[in-house]
């Protein structure tokens, strides 16, 4: 059994081409393993290039082990505050400061915290194998309930931030039968851009409704260029035609459905 | 190898790189201190700080640690030791299973933010879960930035800290904390299916496999291999033959040697799953009986029969009809099951944890086919219990393998285990009608509840009988027709849980009675008043009640209510509930004696055996302070011994409320007892004052004065110079076949109001302040009596709105949820003292009441800021919003 906790990326991809499990924060790793992880194991949490915030040219580049809480503790533009108000719902504070940005994705829970926020945000995902990196949307990356389209040999390394998407301010909003520790029965992340007192760019998504979580476009489009006001007439629960929630045992389908409805319209209205 | 600092000391270990950084900390380290509650960071309890920052560390891998700052609950810094002092101070550790992963994770939060708010601590503390306090006096721990001086001395009525605190604040050692030397390691394979025959493959080829030290089934069992609390009715195998009954029920034991990582993935058994009955309305008439000599696959059924329930609610003014269904409730304790076991001579012995160390001996001495006398209990301490840890559950399997193998043993049961194989709250269908007069007096009510037992009858015969009893509330009621009967399913165990049964008939009852008032048009609190039962008036079982508590425990709320309901007035959402409780302490119409033991050695030490088990809810504490008030000398002197079954007299179980009235009781009448042959030595009436100095012992009478030289009288056998040992058992009588006659000599009273805010369109609730108004009958220690108050509360709230044990789908505690710190609002508790002369200094129980009103008052509260009425529970927003939705006209 082999394990690994490299500091160079380019280690961690050959560690990765032999076929070891990656391990970033190990909060979803570790519910259900016995004393210990089985298997070889490539842990990357000591490798400084995948840690940590930046912007470039084209916009700004999150590291895969970026923490929640890294995240809730950076100052970052007005767009990112339903990334951050996720970070600080994720668990308890001792989850926060282990889980990772690109943990949270690669396990592709339906309830995933940071799935909504990043899908609002345009966000890209990088994937980095022994042939070099490629970049796929956030949307397509996540194709299923606990599945994704990482490749054998690949390592998620930054989830980046197109420039365009940084505008305007979002809002995260979580319901969940409980105060902390909750997984959601719905959220919802919103990112809204005002021009004179109207909705210049919208972008919204919601999560633990269906399979995977995922943009409303049809509704996008329908509130673009209304006031707040008229937009929250137009956040009905007939308007989510894109959401298939299922019964389970935090709530029925139909309620998910209403729900996902108010609790987009207060995320419009907080972040507008 | 890992090196790392560990509370300031550099560490050097070999470990596996992957290992949980708790595993390392606990078995390589013997650093016991930091718990394990779930290994899934769903729970907080291995809260340690790496680098400063709080971590889960059942979720660090060992590696991750290399070179880092690592702080446990061992640490001694000035923080944590403030800290400590707050938590004392504050009544915060109850149990002490949470406390160490809350002081860390405190100790992060102040690290960053020395003066915190209330909201900041709640949030801060919201990853670390606590089934005990209710969270309260945690927070107020944390935000005390003070250095009060506790109050660590005094008598009846003095708010002492707990005697066995320091242990808790320093991490306690629990079942799982005490490993003897070479122990074998055990672990059960058990059913995954709820009902399914089975049979096995190779086990001598298994059980010679490297790391297998033995194997075990059913058919290795010496004794009789039948278990159960109320033995007419015992019915359950401590490890099942072929067909399994419920899921998560033992079918045989591997142990495993020491050191060897447990893997039973492999097991060779066969299971062939069969269909199983998991409504009790099928259940009832199925022609598949779970146990072949239960008709109907009806456990029990209990009834009082008072008057014409029938013809009295034909002639009310005013009837109310209705039903309500509840689920199964998890108990949901921090500190899974866990202990050890070795064999001492030919005396067996098991730690573990535990709230019945006597019955823990009988039923295991009887499965073992072991005398008695050669089974030696030796409870650990617990990490909560709530009435699950009454029945037995590893100590069979752990005295098995002691005694087939000769070797120490020790097992802790994952979190899905401890879910999945110990008992649960009943879930409860209950129907029927409450009428009342023209004037709003209660005439008749009529109730017929249904309870899911599960597939074995641990308490539920307890649970059929006791909701009969009190299935009108704490209200004047003269025709009562009441039935409860107890079905088997292939569902997991029901068993006993803080209030057996009561809190769900309380649900149907008080919501019933809210709708009532309304009907009479009668404000709902002096509805409640005007038909409280007073001293005098015969209860429905035609006992005469005496100290009866509830008329003041309501009239004490009028205030708040009037101020709550004002404050609600004309704001959306903004409800205000209210519900009242009342419950029997002590066994139903059953022997249920304590005995106390104190003796006073030559040196001067005062030495009380004292074997109630302290779960947490304070009898280490409240037993001295009684026994101190009774004997007349200061607490300081004692010393506790216990509980151990070869060290103290039986005190009972930790159950029915029992614990400071019965075990209070026996602690007085033997402090007494051993004053009145103090006083007989110095030839001093009872008016004489004692005081303990340097081994002598001087009466003080008026002017004179009589020193007795300890160390000059003649030692017993049992080491002490004088002693004395006493018995209660409650004073109750048989009920017949009507349900008529005295099951309980005291009762306890209380009445909670919940202010709450609904969303209307999500169906979420946001609680606002709880009023707790609870007759105590004496509080010997008032801050353990707020601890319960808070505590019991908290565990309502989840009854109420959120808590469902669906077996097979919530075996964790991140799809089960309980509350948090952000869950329990501010809580005001009034102690009210309406003294019973039973109880010792007057005391009655508390520890069950608590929860009753809780679930009742917030349904209440939500109607009135809705108009929703719940009839299912848990209240999730889905279904709140439903019923507010059917409310609309």
């Amino acid at each position: 059994m082999l394990f690994a906790r490299p500091d160079t990326l380019t280690q961690a991809i050959a560690l990765r081409a032999q076929g070891c499990r990656v391990l970033a924060g190990g909060t979803d790793l570790y519910p259900g393993a016995g004393d210990q992880l089985s298997g070889d194991v490539l842990d990357l949490t000591a490798i400084p290039a995948l840690r940590g915030i930046t912007q470039g040219a084209d916009g700004l580049r999150i590291g895969a082990c970026t923490t929640w809480s890294d995240l809730a503790e950076a100052t970052l533009p007005p767009a990112l505050i339903a990334l951050q108000q996720a970070a600080q719902q994720v668990g308890g504070r001792q989850v926060q400061n282990a889980g990772t940005l690109g943990g949270n994705l690669c396990n592709a829970s339906p309830a995933a915290d940071g799935v909504p926020p990043l899908l609002a945000l345009d966000a890209v995902v990088e994937l980095t194998g022994s042939n070099g990196a490629r970049s796929l949307p956030l949307a397509a990356f996540i194709t299923g309930p606990r599945r994704t389209a990482l490749a054998q040999g690949e390592i998620l390394t930054a989830i980046t931030l197109p420039q365009s998407a940084l505008t305007g301010r979002s809002a995260f909003v979580k319901l969940g039968a409980r105060a902390h520790l909750v997984i959601s029965i719905a959220m919802v992340a919103a990112r809204v851009s005002l021009e004179q007192g109207r909705i210049s760019h919208c972008a919204l998504a919601v999560g633990s409704c269906g399979p995977v979580a995922c943009r409303l476009p049809r509704l996008e489009a329908v509130i673009l260029g209304l006031t707040p006001s008229q937009a929250l007439e137009q956040i009905t629960p007939a308007a989510l035609d894109a959401l298939s929630p299922i019964d389970d045992i935090r709530a029925t389908a139909a309620y998910r459905r209403e729900a996902a409805a108010e609790l987009l319209r207060r995320a419009v209205l907080e972040a507008a | 190898m890992i090196t790392f600092t560990l509370n300031g000391q550099a560490i050097t270990t070999d470990t596996a790189p992957t290992r949980r950084l708790s595993e390392v900390l606990r078995e390589d380290l013997g650093m016991k201190g930091t718990k394990v509650g779930c290994d899934a960071g769903d729970c907080g309890s291995c809260t340690v700080l790496v680098d400063g920052r709080a971590m889960c560390a059942c979720l660090t891998p060992a590696a991750r640690v290399q070179g880092a700052h690592v702080e446990t609950i061992e640490g001694e810094t000035p923080e944590l030791t403030r800290l400590r002092a707050a938590f004392l101070r504050h009544g915060a550790a109850q149990c002490g299973i949470c406390t160490p992963g809350m002081l860390m994770a405190a100790v992060d939060l102040l690290g960053r933010n020395p003066t915190p708010t209330e909201t900041q601590a709640s949030d801060a503390l919201g990853g670390v879960l606590c089934r005990c306090t209710g969270y309260r006096k945690i927070i107020a721990a944390v935000c005390d930035t003070t250095d009060t001086p506790a109050i660590t001395t005094g008598g009846v009525g003095a708010a002492l800290q707990r005697l066995d605190g320091a242990a808790k604040v320093a991490g306690d050692l629990f079942g799982a904390d005490v490993v003897p030397d070479g122990a074998l390691t055990l672990k059960a394979i058990r059913s995954p299916h709820h009902h399914a025959a089975f049979t096995f493959g190779d086990l001598t080829a298994y059980g010679q496999r490297p790391g297998i030290a033995a194997v075990f089934t059913a058919a290795d069992i010496p004794g009789i291999n039948r278990f159960g609390v109320i033995p007419p009715f015992a019915d359950q195998p401590a490890i099942a033959p072929s067909p399994a009954r419920f899921r998560g029920e033992c079918v045989a034991l591997v142990a495993f040697e020491p050191g060897v990582t447990p893997d039973t993935a492999d097991f060779p058994i066969h299971w062939q799953e069969r269909p199983a009955l998991m409504i009790p309305a099928e259940a009832e008439t199925a022609a598949h009986l779970i146990h072949a000599n239960r008709p109907g696959n009806r456990l029990t059924e209990g009834r009082v029969v008072k008057g014409d329930a029938a013809s009295a609610l034909a002639a009310s003014a005013h009837i109310v009809e209705g039903e309500i269904t509840t689920a199964f409730v998890e108990h949901a304790y921090i500190e899974p099951e866990a202990g050890s076991a070795w064999m001492e001579r030919d005396v067996l012995n098991i730690r573990a944890c535990t709230q019945a160390p006597v019955m823990d001996r009988d039923d295991t001495a009887a499965i073992l086919g072991l005398p008695v006398d050669k089974v030696r209990i030796r409870p650990s301490a617990v990490g909560g219990g709530f009435g699950s840890k009454l029945d037995i559950s590893l100590q069979p399997l752990l005295g098995l393998v002691a005694m087939k193998t000769g070797r120490p043993v020790r097992m802790t049961y994952t979190r899905q285990e401890s879910m999945v194989s110990t008992t649960k709250r009943h879930p409860a269908e209950i129907r029927g009608r409450i009428g009342c007069d023209a004037t709003g007096r209660i005439t008749a009510v009529d109730f017929e509840g249904r309870f899911d037992t599960g597939a074995y009858a641990s308490w539920g015969p307890t649970v059929a009988n006791r909701v009969p009893v009190h299935a009108s509330g704490p209200y004047l009621t003269p025709h009562v027709h009441a039935r409860a009967r107890a079905i088997h399913t292939n569902g997991p165990v029901s068993g006993a849980f803080r209030g057996f049964g009561v809190p769900q008939a309380a649900i149907w009852q008080e919501t019933l009675y809210d709708q009532l008032a309304d009907k009479a048009g009668i404000d709902r609190l002096e509805f409640r008043i005007l038909n409280a039962l007073s001293d005098g008036d015969q209860s429905a079982t035609g006992q005469v009640m005496q100290a009866t508590g509830i008329r003041q425990c309501l009239e004490s709320l009028r205030p708040h209510w009037h101020r709550a309901l004002a404050e609600a007035r004309g704001k959306p959402g903004r409800g205000v509930g209210i519900a009242s409780c009342w419950y029997g302490c002590g066994n139903t119409s059953l022997p249920n004696p304590s005995t106390i033991r104190i003796g006073i050695t030559a040196q001067g030490d005062i030495v009380l055996h004292q074997g109630a088990t302290d779960i947490g809810q304070g009898s280490n504490t409240v037993i001295p302070q009684i026994a101190a008030e009774a004997l007349g000398l200061p607490i300081e002197h004692f010393h506790l011994i216990g509980p151990d079954t070869f060290l103290t007299p039986d005190a009972g179980k930790t159950s029915a409320s029992r614990q400071t009235y019965v075990s209070g009781r026996a602690a007085h009448d033997t402090a007494r007892a051993l004053r009145a042959i103090i006083l007989r030595l110095a030839n001093a009436s009872d008016a004489a004052s004692l005081s303990l100095t340097n081994g002598t012992l001087t009466v003080t009478e008026g002017t004179i004065r009589r020193d007795i030289a300890l160390g000059k009288l003649p030692t017993g056998a049992d080491g002490y110079v004088l002693h004395a040992e006493e018995t209660y058992d409650p004073p109750t009588a048989p009920l017949d076949a009507n349900g008529q006659g005295k099951p309980y000599a005291v009762y306890g009273y209380g009445a909670q109001l919940v202010e709450l805010c609904v969303e209307p369109t999500l169906g979420t609730v946001k609680l606002l302040k709880i009023t707790a108004a609870h007759d105590v009958g004496r509080a010997i220690n008032p801050q353990l009596a707020e601890g319960q108050i808070e505590g019991g509360i908290a565990q309502g709230i989840g009854l109420a709105l959120m808590e469902e044990y669906l077996p097979g789908r919530t075996e964790n505690l991140h799809d089960y949820l309980i509350p948090t710190t952000g869950d329990v609002p501010p809580i005001q508790s009034i102690l009210m003292e309406i003294r019973d002369p039973e109880g010792p200094f007057g005391a009655k129980g508390l520890g069950e009441h608590v929860l009753i009103p809780t679930a009742p008052a917030i349904l209440n509260a939500i109607r009135h800021a809705t108009g929703a009425k719940i009839t299912r529970l848990p209240a999730l927003p889905h279904r709140i919003l439903a019923a507010i939705q059917g409310a609309k006209p």
